[in-house]
């Protein structure tokens, strides 16, 4: 069935996006994509140092995660996000790769901390000297530990990252 | 019981440092090479052949007491003394909370010194990061292997000579070369936007 648009009351939102009232919303398939995915990232719990101790804050009920749909899950494989949250040594840099290799497409991590991002005051044989050795790094939280308003805005900075992304639906678009 | 009477008869705050080595030096005369105290820590430095001898004797005399192993740990003294390293013992007696630091010397070229783990069970770990960290072998040990690092690790990070940034990266642990080789083959599943 075909509306003409003219005779009834199409308001535009913003760029892109129509609502025809009372519950009608005509918009883009990226923009409705990009809107869930940002509005429900689930990190994986996985923490490494101290860098965890603020993400746990930042979790929990003063900062509160849960308003941005940020809520932690248990396994990889629900998850859509990892947080390295902390100084990566060599012996652990297997372990978080696996975890990462779990996590379903689309997927994305986040570098939380000086030593995360550049292996930090670690300059030594036993530190990664940064995750984004062997990780694809999106966003990356400076600070030693970063507090958690940081975290928030690092979470924020990939809501907004998400939000320009097209077409990111299959590899084999 | 012959404890009760040890506790009547010494003074509720145990020993001196300095006394308790005085002591070491009376009963191994041959065996202390030397007793050095800075700001009232007092340390004695042995040679590392009777080290069990020793530490039997500062554990099972009553008046010493010396049941509690706070630390093992080792120090590298390359180019700074003629005898490379020494592994430090931090006793300390739960009864009479005195303490004392023996320190045995063990040369470069045989690093090698016998174990307390026949005394303070609690040595095991402390033995076993030692050997991974510094390379000293702990003769008599029960299960000495390496605590810390990665089994398969080459080196003795701890030591001076060791580079501080570890190892070229083709020379590195290959558990870690393996996942940077592998990361690499995923990169191309990677979804982009």
């Amino acid at each position: 069935m075909l509306i003409d648009t003219s005779t009834v009351g199409l308001v535009e939102v913003e760029e892109g996006t129509k609502i025809l009232p009372p519950n009608v919303i005509i918009t883009t398939l990226d923009k409705f994509i990009n809107w869930g995915r940002l509005s429900s990232i689930w990190p994986t719990t996985f923490g490494l140092a101290c860098c965890a101790i603020e993400m746990m804050a930042a979790g929990a009920a003063h900062y509160d995660f849960d308003r941005f749909g940020i809520i932690f899950r248990g396994s990889p494989r629900q998850a859509d996000c990892m947080i390295v949250a902390g100084t990566v040594t060599k012996k652990m840099a297997p372990v978080v790769r696996r975890v990462y290799d779990q996590i379903p497409e689309p997927r994305y991590v986040v570098a939380m901390g000086s030593c995360a991002c550049t292996g930090g005051i670690f300059r030594t044989y036993s530190t990664v000297q940064g995750c984004d050795t062997f990780l694809p790094v999106d966003v990356y939280v400076p600070g030693c530990p970063p507090r958690p308003e940081t975290l928030l805005e690092g979470m924020m900075l990939l809501q907004e990252k998400i939000r320009k992304e097209q077409a990111r639906w299959s590899p084999w678009r | 019981m012959a404890v009760t009477e040890v506790r009547i008869s010494i003074h509720p705050d145990g020993l001196s440092p300095k006394d308790i080595a005085e002591k070491i030096k009376e009963q191994f005369p041959d065996q202390v090479v030397d007793i050095t105290e800075f700001r009232d820590q007092v340390a004695v430095i042995v040679k590392r052949d009777n080290i069990v001898e020793i530490c039997r004797y500062l554990h099972d005399d009553p008046h010493l007491s010396l049941d509690h192993l706070q630390d093992i740990t080792a120090v590298d003294y390359l180019n700074k003394k003629d005898v490379r390293f020494e592994v430090v013992y931090n006793l300390y007696s739960i009864r009479y909370h005195h303490k004392i630091r023996i320190r045995a010397q063990v040369p470069e070229n045989d690093p090698e010194i016998d174990s307390v783990v026949p005394i303070w069970v609690g040595a095991n770990w402390h033995e076993r990061e030692c050997f991974d960290m510094f390379g000293i072998v702990f003769s008599g040990h029960p299960d000495l292997r390496r605590i810390l690092l990665p089994e398969d690790w080459e080196g003795h990070p701890l030591r001076k000579d060791y580079p501080l940034e570890g190892p070229e990266p083709d020379k590195d642990w290959p558990g870690f070369t393996e996942v940077l080789k592998r990361s690499k083959e995923l990169r191309e599943f990677e979804w982009e936007g």
